[in-house]
């Protein structure tokens, strides 16, 4: 009697030390545009590997900085290539282990339904107060769109209706309180089942602008946890991709 | 070294703070008097409303005067009605959500340098012929110096030093909305931190100099009147 | 001649207030009563600091209260003075700027002459260029009075400023108070709770017990009054108003004359003719059925007894008249059955002891 309860307790502790050892944690920042697609894939992830991963939405550079200075990151979805390029430079993150997981795409948006035409003409025809973008210092979506002003030649008309927000998030804020009649955001910030779900919206044509591409990277933290490089494998799977689709994203070509 | 654009958010953020306290004082003392004083029912939600911006984050506080001074918030119909526009993007904007932000810090100092007076000087007054009015300026203003002292100072700082709020309702804009803070936070995010490094240290500079001036001040004053 | 008529109710939670005084518009009047009998209330109430919801009240032929009518007269416009128990003073301002805080207040400035009088008269002087908080309390409470009597006010209004104070400093501020008393030809409405000061300074006196008024009149006639329970106290006595008549300096005494009479006081440094208050207490008060011929006593009076009664225990309260004068003995009751005593018999008082006040 006593030894098979022994035996229980053996065959016990070596099945929780498996599961420690097979099914792991990992951490990861994620640029704030991309945390809905992202949410949905990780459930996909959990359910197809056992592992599992803890997820912070903000902005890349923040997380950069912090990554820089000991934070226990283990992989960056950056809403751009210069965050991961920075972090291989000075020496935190794995060379060669970044890649273009997403390319964003832009859209100009406006919460009022009919206010912004299929074609864009409104940014040239105006009669609107103020124009809101992400800060380009800051965000690539900034930089994007003030390269589709300078193509169109609006930049210096349009300069003074413009409203910065330090993300593509605060762009969208103040566009869908309507304190700005319109503004750039991401795609997948107003896309829902293949349309925009709500409001008007013109997407921007690809050759209007550089492409926003979104480079994922593994950080050294992460190099022993097989959940960090299990999770990078999926984030290039079918059902990842499929995911990625959906809210509005390109995939890298 | 400071660029000729960090120096204009540095003026623009004293402006905007100089501004906001100079309202907050106005609107503060008469508030923080009343609540001193009265029996009404409505001290209480009134007061609680006072420590309200102390409660919420500054980034959802912004995020709510948005919303609100925005073309279909309340405040925004109204100053659309007004005919002033919409309040957010606007260094008036601005000036409304830090006078929101900053209410407690004013309010408070001034309600307990009111509260610690206590109503015998004021009956003094009266039986002195001075007017409820009069004796407000003539005896509480003057015994209540130290804490106008305080509220000036809290105002003030928490003023310059606020982000939150005026991230999001600001809009960025250079010579109108854009203050030090936010363009410290930008150069952060830019990972330019030298420029960061300059421009915190010249807003902290200021700002140590300004304080130490106000509570020497404080000091020689409480020493030459002494209050008791 | 009654210039004061105040009517108040009130109540508070565990506290109420129901009098309906009439006083006279000169000297001072004395609100006298223990703590919770409603006295400062009262002052309060006359000052418009406290608003009673019932309120009738009209000094010198103005009305400053008339709830009927709802009138009420904020304090800052009644002309008034006020003196706080606790001198309540400005803190922020210097002793001549707390003087001259109501003078520059007032229109009508005769300001300037009377404020250096009170200066005078309080001995101030000196304490002009100082800050409140380096005065001792005596001093402050001086200020308090000064700073009240230099707005000229029609009635000053007193409340309990001794009652603060170390003996000492009672001492120091009394012998003001009485100058004031001679000098001041307005009423003074003055709250306390000590005898001493009813004696030293009341003219009339006004009793107040549990927000009730239970006796009002003239000091030596309520004092006397034998259905009060001040009659019964072991300090129980009477105060006389006299002029001096002469002195006998070769016997070191005093004499001194009372509308119907005279007595002889250890020697008082005054003049001929000047009006002083004497104190008799009760217990030193004895009573004579035949003139005694035969005693050390000086003070041997013809009176008429008044009224009776018999006291808890031993004693009995007998109220004599001498002359105009009203006077009470404390004797025993077996004394009172053994002389047989009755209220309208011609007896003679034996006073034994008597005190100055001023």
């Amino acid at each position: 009697m006593f030894k098979n309860i022994l035996f229980g307790f053996c065959l016990f502790l070596l099945a929780s030390i498996s599961q420690s050892s097979f099914a792991a944690t990992t951490i990861v920042a994620v640029a704030t545009n991309f945390s809905k697609p992202m949410t949905k894939i990780v459930a996909g992830f959990e359910k197809a590997t056992g592992h599992s991963a803890n997820l912070s939405f903000g902005s890349t550079g923040k997380f950069v900085s912090q990554m820089e200075n000991g934070s226990p990151f283990e992989i960056l979805l950056a809403a751009d290539e210069k965050g991961p390029e920075k972090l291989i430079k000075d020496g935190f993150a794995v060379s060669g282990s970044q890649f273009i997981y997403a390319v964003g795409k832009l859209v100009l948006w406006s919460a009022t339904p009919g206010y912004v035409d299929a074609q864009g003409k409104i940014l040239s025809a105006g009669g609107f107060k103020h124009l809101a973008l992400a800060d380009p210092k800051l965000a690539p979506y900034g930089v994007a769109a003030i390269e589709v002003l300078n193509g169109l030649k609006l930049q210096d008309k349009l300069q003074a209706l413009i409203v910065q927000g330090e993300s593509i998030a605060q762009a969208y804020q103040f566009v869908s309180t309507g304190n700005a009649e319109l503004g750039f955001v991401s795609l997948s910030q107003v896309y829902d089942n293949g349309k925009v779900s709500s409001g008007s919206a013109w997407i921007i044509p690809e050759e209007l602008h550089a492409p926003i591409k979104q480079a994922a990277v593994l950080l050294k933290n992460g190099v022993q946890n097989p959940a960090a490089t299990a999770l990078l494998t999926y984030l290039k799977s079918a059902p990842a991709l499929e995911i990625i689709k959906k809210y509005g994203y390109d995939l890298a070509q | 070294m400071l660029s000729s654009a960090d120096l204009d958010t540095l003026l623009l953020t004293f402006k905007v703070a100089g501004i906001a306290t100079t309202i907050l004082l106005l609107v503060g003392t008469p508030l923080a008097w009343w609540l001193t004083r009265t029996r009404s029912v409505w001290k209480g939600p009134i007061n609680a409303i006072v420590a309200l911006p102390l409660v919420l984050p500054p980034t959802v506080l912004g995020f709510y005067l948005l919303v609100l001074m925005g073309p279909t918030g309340a405040i925004g119909q109204l100053t659309n009605w007004l005919g002033l526009g919409t309040l957010p993007f606007t260094f008036y904007g601005l000036v409304v959500g830090s006078v929101l932000y900053s209410i407690p810090f004013v309010v408070q100092p001034l309600q307990t340098a009111f509260a610690m007076i206590g109503k015998q000087p004021l009956e003094a007054a009266a039986t002195l012929r001075a007017s409820p009015f009069d004796s407000f300026f003539s005896v509480v203003m003057p015994l209540a110096k130290p804490g106008f002292i305080t509220a000036t100072i809290l105002g003030f700082t928490h003023t310059v030093g606020e982000f939150g709020v005026v991230l999001m309702i600001g809009g960025n804009i250079p010579n109108k909305t854009r203050v030090v803070s936010v363009q410290i936070y930008n150069h952060v995010e830019a990972l330019e931190y030298t420029d960061a490094h300059w421009l915190a240290g010249c807003l902290l500079l200021f700002s140590f100099t300004v304080l130490l001036i106000l509570y020497t001040q404080l000091k020689a004053s409480t020493v030459t009147q002494p209050f008791k | 001649m009654t210039d004061i008529k105040a009517r108040f109710r009130l109540a508070y939670d565990d506290f109420s207030l129901n009098v309906d005084l009439s006083l006279p518009g000169t000297g001072v009047s004395v609100l006298f009563g223990q703590s919770g009998s409603g006295k400062t209330t009262l002052l309060r109430c006359i000052a418009g600091l406290e608003q009673a919801p019932k309120g009738y009240l009209k000094i010198n032929g103005t009305i400053w209260q008339d709830s009927e009518r709802k009138i009420f007269l904020p304090t800052y416009k009644r002309p008034l003075g006020y003196v706080f128990q606790d001198a309540n003073l400005f803190s922020h301002l210097t002793v001549l700027d707390n003087l001259q805080y109501g003078l520059k207040r007032i229109k009508n400035n005769l300001g300037i002459i009377k404020l250096n009088q009170t200066i005078e008269l309080l001995g101030v002087g000196h304490l002009l260029e100082r800050m409140p908080s380096n005065l001792s309390g005596g001093e402050r409470q001086r200020i308090a009075i000064a700073r009240a009597l230099a707005l000229n006010p029609e009635i000053l209004l007193m409340d309990e400023p001794l009652a603060s104070l170390d003996l000492k400093r009672k001492q120091e501020i009394l012998p003001y108070l009485s100058r004031l008393h001679q000098q001041l030809d307005i009423p003074v409405l003055y709250v306390t709770h000590s005898q001493q000061e009813v004696a030293q300074l009341a003219d009339t006196l006004v009793i107040l017990e549990n927000g009730r008024c239970l006796a009002s009149g003239p000091l030596a006639e309520t004092q006397s009054r034998l259905d009060l329970p001040l009659a019964q106290d072991r300090e129980a006595a009477t105060v006389w108003q006299v002029h001096i008549a002469e002195h006998e300096s070769d016997y070191h005494l005093t004499r001194v004359q009372f509308d119907g009479g005279s007595l002889s006081l250890s020697l008082v440094e005054a003049e001929i003719g000047s009006p002083l208050r004497v104190q008799i207490y009760a217990r030193d008060v004895s009573i004579a059925l035949t003139e005694p011929s035969a005693t050390s006593i000086l003070n041997v009076l013809p009176a008429v007894i008044k009224q009776i009664t018999e006291g808890r225990d031993s004693q009995a309260v007998v109220q004599l008249k001498v002359g105009q004068q009203l006077l009470l003995a404390h004797i025993t009751r077996k004394s009172l059955l053994m002389l047989g005593l009755r209220i309208g018999m011609s007896v003679f008082v034996q006073i034994k002891g008597t005190s100055i006040l001023n």
